[in-house]
């Protein structure tokens, strides 16, 4: 990137080789600290649920969404406005379950594998598991219970990037005792 | 383009994943922090690489500083150093009145005790940074009132 083109662009706009480069740092980080690439995946998706929870009051925030009446809704704005807004990128949505429970995100490129290669010897590694968390984290915080994986990755040699989402339930509000 | 708060939250994920136990010796706080360090180091190689793409050659070593407070700085933080300070003998001083990663912590004394945490990643940048322009350091920062701070930079002379 220039030295110019970044001046005088929106405020809350930021150079996402930064945030490329950092999370790179992290896994490297985390691969060195844990033994085997499953513990990392769960670390990544425990940092990312953790983003996520707080991530989506800054989204509500700045986007003027209201509350989601069903499940597509809930797609849509997740790939329309959320991914847009956070990734500068819009994922595509398929393969809807005949329910309507369960959808797929598809990514024809992933900026945070910008300029990632996976060696060999870490094959179960899903490098942008940190994206499941916070999809995961946010949708909690408004009572959504879903369950989120990869299951296709170009890292790994496939042509999209595939994230699996699938609703589970509704958390109902738990008031505490004594308070109605 | 990337949103900031993505940066901002990755980064205080950063920090407390690194910091496991709030409570611990000196000796782990410092590796905790040497590790920050060094991440932010490798991201400090990689982010210099790309931006002096096309950029022209450098003069001297004050020309790279000022490259680092002003375009390195615009780039990362939005903001240039505000101040830029030196002995003309290696070490420089890099002073920034808001910066960027306390902002929403602080705005006076509370907290210092955590702040050096948030600051080490960024040394290692500027390390980093300066390391892939061919000019060995070593990055310090100190915080009196937060979100204020210094970023002391000491080139190591080649020999």
């Amino acid at each position: 990137m220039s030295r110019q083109s970044n001046r005088g662009t929106e405020s809350k706009k930021m150079n996402s080789e930064l945030f490329t480069l950092t999370y790179g740092a992290l896994v490297t980080q985390l691969c060195k600290d844990y033994e085997n690439d499953e513990d990392v995946n769960k670390q990544l998706d425990k940092m990312g649920y953790n983003i996520g929870v707080r991530l989506i009051e800054d989204f509500l925030a700045r986007s003027n969404v209201g509350r989601c009446h069903d499940f597509r809704e809930t797609a849509d704005v997740i790939a329309k406005v959320a991914f847009k807004m956070y990734l500068g990128i819009t994922p595509s949505i398929t393969n809807w379950s005949p329910a309507g429970d369960e959808f797929s995100l598809i990514l024809e490129n992933n900026p945070l594998v910008d300029f990632v290669e996976l060696p060999d010897n870490h094959s179960s590694l899903i490098y942008s598991n940190l994206l499941c968390g916070v999809l995961r984290g946010a949708l909690e915080m408004v009572q959504m219970a879903v369950d989120v994986k990869f299951t296709q990755d170009t890292l790994k040699g496939d042509s999209v990037t595939e994230i699996r989402m699938r609703f589970i339930r509704r958390i109902e509000d738990n008031l505490p005792a004594g308070e109605e | 383009m990337a949103d900031e708060a993505l940066f901002l939250l990755l980064h205080s994920e950063l920090v407390s994943c690194v910091y496991k136990s709030p409570e611990q010796g000196e000796a782990e706080n410092g590796r905790c922090i040497t590790k920050l360090e060094s991440m932010g180091f490798r991201v400090g190689q990689g982010l210099i690489e790309r931006f002096t793409k096309d950029t022209a050659r450098f003069k001297d070593e004050l020309d790279i500083m000022k490259f680092i407070c002003k375009d390195f700085w615009t780039t990362v933080f939005k903001k240039q150093i505000d101040n830029l300070r030196t002995n003309h003998q290696g070490i420089y001083v890099l002073q920034d009145n808001k910066f960027r990663l306390l902002t929403q912590m602080s705005a006076a004394k509370q907290y210092l005790e955590h702040a050096p945490k948030y600051l080490a990643f960024t040394c290692g940048l500027i390390r980093g940074g300066l390391s892939n322009l061919g000019i060995k350091s070593i990055v310090t920062a100190e915080v009196s009132t937060m979100p204020a701070c210094k970023f002391q930079v000491m080139i190591q002379k080649m020999l």
